[in-house]
């Protein structure tokens, strides 16, 4: 029965590891484009959930400002939107972000140090934070777009009957499992395979190179950063869907340190691979260890494992090996 | 030049700061960052009451009430910083609404001599009042809730709780673990077994807690959470199909903001509670006469009558009873923090009093001593009906087992005192 249920803990884990994927993603894309750790993706994730839950409930954004400024108080526009229209308008609205993020930040950060950039993305993790609370409020708010949550009664019958243990796994697990693995495949295809893809990684390679070929620096800026801001957008929903959306949805990309440092920050399976390892290694620490030290032991765990591999493989596990001559 | 840019600098200083004559009750509030959801709420309902007072009745005594606000972000730096430059100001009084932040100012206070109102949450051992000359934690604090907690399931099990199971799942801090000492004794005392599950904080991933839970099978859980770690718990709950009636939250896991994300599935889930929640006090035709409708009211009055409001609301209800109380022993309507601390210990709150104020059965009945700050802590349960989507009062205010409570009051209050060298008084 013991090994059953360690069982039961290690799938758990590998589902938890592909919610955290998930945020991971976005990072590495936009690590690929510009060599920037982009500081602001928890929160991209963030703006992105409460956007859609504005655009689904129909909310009026900047509400509370219209109030206090022009004393128009008026906080719904008296119409709800359907969850795959307000996801395709919510992408639109990340298309936006990216948009004012080149035009206003990047576009004048062109040739400077990594650090700079890193900086920047500080700086605009503040600004929307503030931001979508000031748009859309700062409660907690319910995201429901029809995804599954509980317990998967079909896993428990057949592990039952099998094995006489009926596992628990979350569907909204399965979900996110499912949705990850389209996800991936499709920015694997799109890096690997498209003219876009090949201009994304040539600018990760050299910008000043990837400009002197006719690659508009602009353009692959925009559209990496619409691709983040979607990830995050897949990520908010998945995470708000679990526990609301809140400001808390911004700290999962503490989640996602670890796991780039063992995926490697340039690679998409890595932190795919990385999400994996994290979620079933943190679960089975707790299970086997934690008891004996009080527990609570994940995010400890998460951090100690990366930081071993930070030692011994700084690159991580798929990242590309960095060798500068001095 | 020269001059006028001097006139416009001190005008705009007296314009920002509060008025000599007023009194200031800094509201260290907390209107961002990961509990910023709870925080706004109780803020709103902490500045509307005294807006209230000061538009209704002129202040109290005749002086009016400022309560400048200071953004803490629940972050235990930033509260000490707000501390600091607020209590310049003349503050009376302070109510951090964290335990961290409490804790950190605790030996602050008692150097400046400003008292420190924590209902609910803070330091347990404050209540005796002999070491914590400064700290009031009235009505209720952790252990007076752990043991209501038990003496609720005491009475649902016909007085006996032996042989039973009950897990405590946790918040990974200092206000987290506050409980555990008391549960352990009570499990000794009841003969239940209790086995404890931290969460590290902010608890949006419990996977491996509620696993445990589900092969375990405890007949009760007990949570002590805060934030995202409530609303993730009550949906691991519901993923698990744990029986919601058996799971009871700490009055900061009772909140609408805790089970309105988990929607239908958090149907029965119970909490601890320390007052009265929902529109329906008389006090209400008066905030809405000369507060919301006048739109004086914090964010507009949208979460008038929420848990949290009706928390916050409470809070300066106490605070504004005992400025009361210090004009009538001072004999003045401008009193100073060390006549407020007079105020506190010589603070009664009957029914009577209650029902004055517009807030009929609202509290527990409040009198706080030179021995004892912390008042009866009487404490009772509501249970959320998500149909309805409305908290419902189910058990009278309940008495704590002081029996088990005094002892270790005593125990962790003197172990302070030798370690910061008080001498008790009173």
């Amino acid at each position: 029965m013991e090994f059953l249920y360690a069982s039961e803990i290690l799938l758990n884990g590998l589902m938890a590891g592909v919610m955290y994927s998930l945020v991971a993603l976005g990072f590495v894309l936009i690590y690929k484009a510009s060599g920037v750790f982009n500081y602001a993706q928890g929160v991209l994730a963030l703006f992105a959930a409460m956007t859609l839950v504005g655009i689904m409930e129909g909310r009026v954004p900047f509400a509370h400002l219209l109030g206090a400024v022009f004393g128009i108080h008026v906080s719904s526009f008296g119409w709800t939107v359907p969850g795959a229209v307000a996801i395709l308008l919510t992408a639109l609205v990340m298309v936006g972000v990216a948009i004012a993020i080149e035009k206003l930040v990047l576009k004048h950060l062109v040739g400077q140090e990594p650090i700079i950039l890193f900086m920047a993305t500080i700086g605009l993790a503040w600004f929307l934070e503030g931001l979508g609370d000031v748009m859309w409020g700062a409660d907690v708010k319910v995201l429901d777009v029809g995804l599954p949550q509980g317990i998967s009664e079909t896993v428990e019958t057949l592990t039952n009957d099998w094995l006489g243990y009926g596992f628990f796994i979350d569907r909204l697990d399965i979900w996110a499992a499912m949705i990850a693995a389209v996800l991936v495949a499709a920015l694997v295809g799109f890096s690997q395979y498209t003219k876009q893809g090949r201009a994304m990684r040539a600018v990760a390679d050299d910008h000043q190179a990837a400009l002197s070929v006719g690659i508009s620096l602009q353009f692959i800026w925009i559209m990496v950063w619409s691709i983040a801001g979607f990830v995050a957008l897949v990520a908010g929903i998945m995470w708000g869907t679990k526990s609301g959306v809140q400001f808390s949805l911004s700290l999962i990309a503490l989640k996602a340190l670890p796991v780039l440092m063992l995926g490697g920050f340039t690679s998409i399976p890595g932190a795919i691979v990385g999400g994996l390892i994290i979620g079933m290694g943190e679960k089975l620490f707790e299970y086997f260890i934690g008891p004996m030290v009080g527990g609570a032991t994940e995010n400890w765990f998460a951090y100690v494992l990366a930081l071993i591999f930070l030692v011994f493989r700084p690159q991580g596990l798929f990242g590309e090996r960095i060798i500068e001559r001095v | 030049m020269k001059l006028k840019l001097a006139t416009v600098a001190l005008g705009a200083l007296m314009a920002a700061a509060p008025a000599m004559a007023d009194l200031v009750v800094p509201n260290l509030s907390y209107r961002t960052g990961p509990y910023g959801a709870n925080g706004t709420q109780y803020a709103d309902g902490f500045n509307d009451y005294f807006t209230l007072l000061n538009e209704r009745d002129g202040g109290i005594g005749g002086e009016k009430v400022q309560t400048p606000e200071c953004e803490t972000a629940y972050n235990t730096e930033e509260g000490v910083e707000c501390y600091e430059a607020t209590k310049g100001s003349g503050a009376l009084v302070y109510n951090p609404l964290s335990t961290g932040i409490t804790y950190q100012l605790i030996p602050k206070v008692s150097a400046d001599k400003i008292p420190l109102y924590t209902p609910g949450y803070g330091r347990t051992s404050a209540k005796n009042g002999k070491v914590f000359e400064w700290v009031f934690n009235a009505p209720a604090n952790y252990w007076d809730g752990a043991s209501v907690a038990v003496k609720y399931l005491l009475d649902q099990n016909g007085g006996s709780l032996e042989g039973k199971k009950i897990a405590l799942i946790y918040h990974n801090s200092a206000y987290g673990k506050e409980p555990i000492r008391t549960l352990q004794e009570l499990s000794r005392k009841h003969g239940f077994s209790l086995t404890e599950l931290p969460v590290d904080p902010p608890g949006q991933e419990q996977k491996s807690q509620w696993l445990q839970i589900r092969r375990d099978k405890p007949d009760y859980v007990l949570m002590w959470g805060w934030g995202v770690m409530n609303q993730t718990a009550i949906q691991e709950a519901a993923n698990i199909r744990f029986p919601m009636e058996n799971f009871i939250g700490i009055w900061w896991s009772g909140s609408e903001v805790d089970v309105k994300p988990v929607g239908a599935s958090a149907n029965g889930y119970k909490a601890l509670t320390f007052h009265g929640v929902g529109t329906g006090y008389p006090i209400y035709e008066d905030m809405k006469k000369f507060v919301i409708e006048p739109g004086k009211a914090s964010q507009g009055g949208q979460f008038v009558g929420s848990v949290l409001y009706s928390r916050g609301m409470y809070a300066a209800v106490v605070i504004a009873e005992a400025i009361r109380k210090a004009q009538e022993l001072s004999g003045t309507s401008n009193i100073t923090a060390a006549q407020l601390r007079d105020g506190f210990e010589a603070l009664e709150i009957t029914p009577e009093r209650l029902s004055e104020l517009g807030l009929p059965d609202f509290g527990p009945e409040i009198r706080m001593t030179c021995d004892n700050h912390g008042g009866s802590g009487m404490a009772r349960l509501q249970q959320w009906d998500a149909s309805a989507g409305k908290w419902t009062l189910i058990s009278d205010f309940t008495q704590p087992d002081q029996e088990v409570l005094d002892p270790l009051i005593l125990e962790d209050s003197e172990a302070y005192a030798k370690e910061a060298g008080i001498s008790p008084r009173c």
